[in-house]
């Protein structure tokens, strides 16, 4: 087996795996891992601008929020169906990560990381002042009689799920076409080492511009689909702690890798939730994880597995 | 026909003429070596001519083409190969890796054969052929060098400009690297920045001496050699 199919058949065998495990599992995790593969899209988006393309941004909640907002208030006020409201969600993310991939990337480096911080906080100034409409921090929810597609509920657990697992599975497999093509295999020669790649003919301009768009708009088709799959539209997601949790999931699960984001984002979901019902600290044990974790497997688990055990790991 | 032309190329860092005023003509298919005391300009030049380095006047022609104004990853793609004079690879990836992204750079090329079959011929003309799946940081220095020459021989460059190419390479693999960039004349016009004599005198077609960013002399490694400016200069007597 190529590579390739190697890598197609392990994202296959991810997504039948987690198809199956919807049977077995009680649906109190059920509804995490739901909303668990809503924010590894987000996370996957992340992932490619940080763990393939090497750029660190802490404002990618601007972009989760954009797709959010982007379908809620064309739900909300233009009464748009669940799918043209995706759309629209979609085209607003796409249109807010041009303008700012096009802004943010005049600078490089720590320069990088606070413009795009600063951006994603004037996004999320711009949804308080915008209250009338957005409802500020409180936030508005999208009723259950909107959110059916032609009878299909949205809101009922088990379609929930699977839409979840069909777009996480939509995305997964973009993004793992993405990484072992030619545009791809450069987002990874620019992160190595900028100055080569410049040097053998390539526009490192104009293809981290590109992976700053691509990846912008999936972090904000994760927010559009946050928002219609559990009905609720609010600034907390604009926030700079969600710009923080993708980075989070992808350092835990393993920069760089295709898997990396679900292996963090479930990680991180479950030590919390178990964590949780032993100490009201559970933040602390959180954040030891986290340092043992930075110490012993700066890769992160994904990283670990590809450096030891499967050297193929997409 | 002249493949390079500079007309008044000059570059100034605050106070310092790294180069000043080289009008410079590299004739198609010719070997040519840039030689010079350290310091002479010779690696800020050749940066001029890829891009790398921004020129502070003067004008560059390349293939018939006025290029001055363009960024460093058009003129690589209109037909130039660059390797640096400090080892720059991707040392996180596989050699093979490293001269596929190299051969996959041409996108618009009219050449039949694949980035595959690109990379392997120019890994088997350097002697990597048998380390291609090593990670590209694990080959010792002069492999490292060595691979840095496949992935310019990768882009199949009409020109190709090497930094000190054989710094850290053993005996024979530069005899092997003097007749390598002499079956390449021809078809491929190269200009080498290189230190040792025995190289250039070898390989060269023709030499251009720079000194203290001016051009000191021009001529055959015999006339270089018996120059006694240059000799002067740079060669020292002892060396005539």
């Amino acid at each position: 087996m190529t590579k390739k199919s190697k890598a197609l058949a392990l994202h296959l065998f991810t997504i039948a795996s987690l198809a199956g495990v919807f049977f077995i599992l009680p649906e109190y995790h059920s509804g995490i891992v739901a909303r668990v593969l809503v924010l590894t899209i987000y996370a996957m988006g992340y992932n490619l601008l940080f763990g393939y393309t090497g750029l660190l941004s802490l404002g990618h909640a601007l972009f989760f929020a954009s797709g959010m907002y982007g379908l809620g208030l064309a739900m909300q006020y233009l009464h748009l169906s669940p799918i043209t409201g995706l759309i629209a969600g979609l085209a607003f993310a796409a249109f807010v990560s041009t303008v700012i991939g096009f802004l943010a990337l005049r600078t490089s480096g720590v320069a990088f990381m606070i413009v795009t911080l600063m951006f994603a906080q004037a996004g999320y100034l711009t949804i308080l002042l915008l209250g009338e409409y957005t409802r500020g921090d409180e936030g508005f929810v999208i009723k259950q009689s909107q959110r059916m597609i032609s009878g299909f509920d949205l809101s009922d657990a088990t379609n929930r799920y699977f839409v979840a697992l069909a777009l996480f599975s939509v995305c997964l497999l973009i993004i793992g076409w993405i990484v072992q093509s030619g545009f791809g295999k450069t987002l990874v020669a620019i992160r190595e080492n900028e100055e080569r790649a410049k040097m053998l003919g390539y526009n490192v301009q104009l293809h981290k511009w590109f992976a700053v768009i691509i990846s912008g708009t999936m972090s904000g088709a994760a927010g559009a689909i946050y928002a219609l799959l559990f009905g609720y539209v609010g600034a907390t997601f604009a926030t700079v702690q969600y710009s923080i949790f993708p980075l989070l999931y992808v350092l835990l699960g393993g920069a760089g890798t295709t898997i990396g984001p679900l292996i963090g984002a479930l990680f991180m979901f479950y030590l919390i939730d178990i964590s949780s019902q032993f100490t009201n600290a559970y933040l602390l044990i959180a954040g030891v994880a986290l340092i043992f974790l930075t110490l012993y497997a700066p890769q992160g688990l994904a990283g670990v597995v590809r450096k030891h055990v499967i050297r193929w790991l997409p | 026909m002249n493949l390079v032309s500079t007309r008044g190329l000059s570059k100034h860092y605050s106070g310092l003429n790294a180069v000043s005023d080289v009008d410079f003509d590299l004739p198609q298919g010719q070997i040519r070596a840039i030689i010079g005391p350290n310091g002479a300009g010779k690696t800020t030049f050749v940066g001029m001519l890829s891009g790398r380095i921004p020129s502070s006047s003067g004008t560059i022609t390349f293939n018939n083409r006025e290029i001055s104004a363009l960024p460093a990853h058009k003129r690589i793609a209109l037909g130039m190969a660059y390797t640096f004079q400090i080892t720059s690879i991707f040392s996180n990836l596989s050699v093979h890796e490293n001269v596929a992204l190299a051969a996959r750079s041409l996108h618009n090329s009219a050449n039949t054969l694949s980035v595959d079959q690109r990379a392997v011929d120019a890994l088997r003309r350097v002697n990597l052929l048998d380390r291609q799946e090593q990670i590209a940081g694990d080959l010792s220095y002069g492999h490292q060098r060595l691979l840095e020459i496949a992935m310019g021989l990768a882009q199949s460059p009409k020109l190709f400009i090497l930094d000190e190419p054989t710094q850290g390479l053993s005996a024979e693999e530069i005899e092997a690297f003097v007749i390598l960039m002499k079956s390449l004349a021809g078809d491929t016009t190269i200009l080498l920045i290189e230190h040792n004599m025995d190289v250039v005198m070898a390989a060269a077609d023709y030499i251009t001496v720079l000194n203290f960013g001016e051009t000191l002399a021009e001529g055959t490694p015999q006339e270089i050699r018996t120059n006694s400016e240059v000799q002067a200069a740079y060669l020292g007597t002892a060396n005539a």
